[in-house]
């Protein structure tokens, strides 16, 4: 988007979502399906219990390859590049030098020597900017791919039997990544998602999304908007970036420490082993409200710490979210006070992850 | 409520509440229009009756999964009664907003505010 430019940008599937009764929203220079004629707890039990179709391409890619992709990738990227392997997918932090989170980002090895990254759409500039930043002194090359896909992500328990009826060979499993021909158009399936449920997500060209989002709502996924994205990740514990990961925080106190392995030098490693070592003064942990009541971003807690993220779960149907608490208070078990807009509502710190299929399904 | 409805015997304020007037004593609702915004709504927590409501200020919340939401009074007065129904079934707001998804029943402290609402057509046209 152009800078000082108030024109939202739109997928490839806006017409879809237009005609299945989607009420839009502005988000990171978007214009997003928050949710659809059904509303957000159908869409959220929907993909609980059956399947749900996300649209997602406001995610940006950036492309990295060359002989030397392997070695920018270890210096950018908090996790160990070696561990992917090709067809894998990873998780890992982006991070500035004293550790503060630029993002958090899915990579892909497509090949020895080609990895795809997949960046929040409010970052992606930005991420761009710092690949290209560090890429000196790399033989590599660093690509805006962001053009070249439609990102769909299909969620929940009959999210694969869908996509693998439309598919020439068996989808990835979870965690691994590979080319399949959907319909005709070939496109690259990863086993990955943002929901906690079993699933796919969909990297195609961007002129083949509408007739896959087509097959993929006839064969019984429900369209489902950012809010249930939203709801449903909160549930399962999921970082959002801006909410519960931001450049003042790192990744120890987010929780974060599994994806960072500072062994490697990536940038920011000496400052996210320091903390490690130390022990952070503050830890993200989810919370369930005991009383009535909806904490929600900013939301301070009585004694020190902040919601950043707070919603209504569907499934739990009691206000959830996460909250960055002093360390020593942040046990679970722990009994919080939440200001809720000039309102003290009780709270308590709960186990990872809010909820499961064994004990809420 | 799946179609847009603005009953024509309600009085109606610009930040999308409704008002039944019966003498001196008016019941406050919210419109199709704020609940079809909001979406449905999860939380709704009743004021307390006795508690003083003044004309264009908030006098309670309702929350949705995505959002929270000020309710404002379109008139002043007392608080006389409240939809304590509406904290255990809050879907009420959604399902019902003109009936049993009122909100509060206000004792008018000047009737002469009415003047300043709007009536059904007035109201619709502003959302057009």
């Amino acid at each position: 988007m152009p800078a000082g430019s108030d024109t939202l940008e739109r997928t490839p599937l806006f017409e879809r979502h237009a005609a299945a009764g989607a009420k839009f929203m502005p988000f990171a220079g978007w214009e997003m399906p928050v949710h659809y004629a059904e509303g957000i707890r159908a869409e959220h039990l929907a993909v609980r219990s059956e399947a749900g179709v996300f649209d997602v391409s406001h995610m940006g890619e950036i492309e990295t390859r060359g002989p030397g992709a392997r070695d920018l990738l270890q210096r950018l990227l908090s996790n160990d590049v070696d561990r992917l392997a090709v067809g894998g997918a990873q998780y890992a932090l982006l991070c500035r030098e004293d550790g503060g989170v630029l993002d958090d980002l899915f990579t892909y090895r497509l090949a020895t020597d080609h990895f795809l990254t997949v960046t929040n759409a409010a970052n992606h500039a930005k991420d761009l900017a710092w690949f290209h930043q560090h890429a000196a002194g790399f033989d590599a090359e660093v690509h805006d791919a962001h053009g070249r896909y439609a990102m769909l992500a299909v969620q929940g328990p009959a999210s694969r039997e869908i996509v693998q009826a439309m598919a020439d060979r068996p989808l990835p499993e979870r965690m691994k990544a590979q080319r399949c021909v959907l319909g005709g158009e070939s496109v690259l399936v990863c086993g990955t998602g943002y929901t906690g449920e079993d699933g796919v997500e969909l990297l195609s060209d961007p002129r083949a999304a509408p007739a896959l989002w087509d097959e993929i709502v006839r064969r019984g996924a429900h369209p489902a908007g950012l809010a249930a994205r939203d709801t449903l990740r909160l549930e399962v514990c999921f970082h959002l970036y801006g909410n519960d990961l931001t450049e003042e925080r790192g990744p120890i106190e987010a929780g974060l420490g599994w994806a960072c392995k500072e062994e490697t030098g990536f940038v920011g490693a000496a400052a996210v082993r320091a903390v490690r070592d130390a022990g952070p003064a503050e830890r993200l942990v989810p919370f369930r409200l005991t009383g009535p009541g909806i904490a929600r971003q900013g939301n301070p807690v009585q004694g020190g710490g902040e919601v950043t993220s707070g919603t209504f779960s569907p499934c739990l149907e009691v206000g959830i979210g996460m909250a960055y608490l002093p360390a020593q208070r942040a046990a679970v078990g722990t009994e919080l006070q939440i200001d809720v807009r000039g309102r003290t509502r009780p709270a308590v710190v709960a186990q990872k992850p809010l909820y499961t299929k064994e004990t809420h399904g | 409520m799946a179609e847009a409805t603005y009953p024509q015997d309600l009085l109606y304020h610009e930040e999308h509440d409704w008002v039944r007037l019966d003498g001196d004593v008016a019941t406050f609702g919210i419109t199709w229009y704020a609940q079809d915004a909001l979406g449905e709504v999860v939380f709704f927590d009743p004021p307390d009756v006795g508690t003083d409501v003044v004309a264009g200020e908030s006098y309670a919340e309702v929350e949705s999964v995505k959002a929270v939401s000020d309710v404002i009074a379109p008139l002043s007065g007392e608080i006389v009664e409240v939809n304590a129904a509406l904290a255990d079934n809050p879907e009420t707001i959604n399902e019902d907003p003109y009936g049993e998804g009122w909100m509060v029943r206000v004792r008018l402290s000047d009737e002469t505010e009415k003047d300043n609402l709007m009536d059904q057509a007035a109201y619709t046209a502003t959302l057009s």
